[in-house]
């Protein structure tokens, strides 16, 4: 029953992240702090990891398409729904996951095991939503810019295939891209980005906030911010799959 | 003045504090001293709200807190300054923006204002040099400093200080503890000051609290203390070797 309880306090500390912060101005030059630290710190790794991915979806579409009584602009169509529907919302989520997680449930743990978190409480600060809630808005925000940008980075991947390779030419991959694009599948991987921010944000905050201990719990808490996460986007992934496409 | 009344606090079936009733006086340095795990941080954290005790009452100048609202639990906490054992800097932000901090928070005050606010804290504190600096870039002394600077920003009525000085040299130590005897003299406030540290207790040791095993087991004040025959007091105050040399 240990998880139900957890659950509860993970309910309890959403109740008191979402609150109205005690000034406006402040909040908002939070907000533009963990921007930057949580999104535009990001944007390489985003930038890379698409690249490599959107050359490799169509590298591997390209072998298991090997007909010639399938157009081989079909390669570049099923790439690109690949990637706009799954590998760019949820596997990059997943890579955030790990990043951002990590470095969320570690900056509040560590401000909770060295005291800091109980000056803000002393003064009479709520220092869930202080902390946290930037975190989340940031997520919110940020997030969708950073999958939009991994489509084109994977999609120009997958172009540079074309290019250095003789699997198709930049004409079918470009046909293929073209084929058939229904923007709702822009909208669906827009949607389970967002969950999947606000989930990747407030499970690792959590973890961090409820800390006791010191250094070795730091730890602890991080890894297993990144864990719950990552199961958490798997499941919701599943969820609004089946609610979005079915 | 924070007074105190039949606290009882335990951590699953173990008691931690039995029967604590006692009254902190304003513009004076009331000093809780006691072995490691005998329950003076829980009554200090009892008193500052971050622990709900089990029973009893804890009075503001007559206000009881277990009966404000919200509102005047915040109200309360605006007039509260804490000094932590670490010094608890935020390490995200430079000297001057952690003095700054409850005044950005809690205040309307214009920018000069605030800035001419944290000036005259740091300076306060014997620290005019270090306003950009980082909490990391800091000795331990002079992150002591800047939480009392802190701590002190929006003139707190009650001043709280868990275990000032450890971690500190000797002479470090004896300048934090007089600090904060003259700020508490200066401003009237009511101090409070969780310590084990014996030096402490003679040089500002105003009023004096001993617990033992969750209970009151002394009071008196720095002069007393050394010639007490409470049994557990003396064996707590002369337990160093250099105290108990300068008693034979």
């Amino acid at each position: 029953m240990k998880w139900l309880s957890e659950i509860g306090e993970y309910c309890l500390f959403l109740k008191s992240v979402f609150t109205r912060p005690i000034k406006w101005r402040i909040f908002f030059k939070r907000l533009v702090n963990e921007m930057q630290l949580i999104g535009i710190d990001s944007l390489l790794i985003i930038m890379v990891i698409a690249t490599f991915t959107g050359a490799v979806a169509v590298i591997q579409t390209a072998f298991n398409i090997d007909t010639p009584w399938i157009p081989k602009s079909l390669i570049g169509f099923t790439a690109r729904q690949a990637l706009i529907l799954e590998f760019c919302p949820t596997i990059l989520s997943l890579i955030l996951a790990g990043k951002v997680g990590s470095l969320i449930a570690s900056e509040v743990g560590t401000m909770r095991v060295t005291e800091q978190i109980d000056a803000m409480d002393i003064m009479g600060i709520n220092s869930a939503s202080f902390l946290v809630l930037p975190k989340i808005v940031a997520a919110l925000l940020f997030f969708p810019i950073l999958i939009i940008l991994s489509i084109g980075f994977a999609l120009l991947g997958g172009y540079l295939v074309t290019v250095f390779t003789d699997l198709l030419t930049v004409a079918e991959y470009v046909d293929g891209l073209h084929l058939d694009f229904n923007p709702f599948s822009v909208g669906y991987s827009m949607i389970k980005t967002v969950v999947f921010a606000f989930l990747i944000t407030s499970i690792s905050g959590f973890h961090g906030y409820r800390i006791r201990g010191g250094a070795l719990e730091v730890g602890q808490a991080s890894t297993r911010a990144v864990v719950d996460s990552s199961i958490f986007i798997i499941i919701f992934n599943l969820i609004l799959t089946q609610l979005l496409l079915s | 003045m924070i007074t105190v009344e039949h606290i009882h606090k335990s951590f699953g079936d173990k008691p931690v504090l039995k029967d604590v009733s006692y009254t902190f006086e304003t513009g004076k340095t009331n000093l809780i001293i006691g072995e490691s795990g005998s329950g003076k941080t829980v009554l200090m954290k009892s008193i500052v709200g971050l622990i709900v005790p089990d029973s009893g009452d804890i009075k503001y100048d007559g206000r009881l807190f277990s009966q404000m609202n919200g509102n005047e639990k915040r109200k309360l906490r605006y007039e509260m300054g804490m000094l932590f054992q670490g010094g608890a800097l935020f390490d995200f932000m430079t000297v001057e923006d952690n003095v700054k901090f409850p005044l950005d928070m809690f205040t309307d005050r214009t920018e000069a204002e605030k800035r001419e606010r944290v000036q005259f804290c740091l300076h306060r504190v014997n620290l005019t040099d270090a306003h950009k600096k980082m909490p990391s870039e800091l000795s331990g002394g002079m992150i002591k400093r800047v939480a009392i600077a802190r701590a002190i920003s929006l003139n707190p009525r009650y001043l709280f200080c868990d275990e000032p000085n450890s971690g500190l040299d000797p002479r470090t130590a004896g300048l934090i503890d007089e600090l904060i005897e003259e700020i508490t003299a200066e401003y009237n406030i009511t101090t409070i000051i969780n310590t084990h540290d014996m030096n402490s207790v003679l040089k500002i040791g105003t009023t004096v609290a001993f617990i033992y095993k969750g209970n009151l087991w002394w009071q008196g004040d720095k002069k007393s203390i050394l010639n007490t025959d409470n049994q557990e007091l003396n064996d707590f105050v002369f337990a160093m070797e250099l105290t108990k040399r300068l008693k034979k």
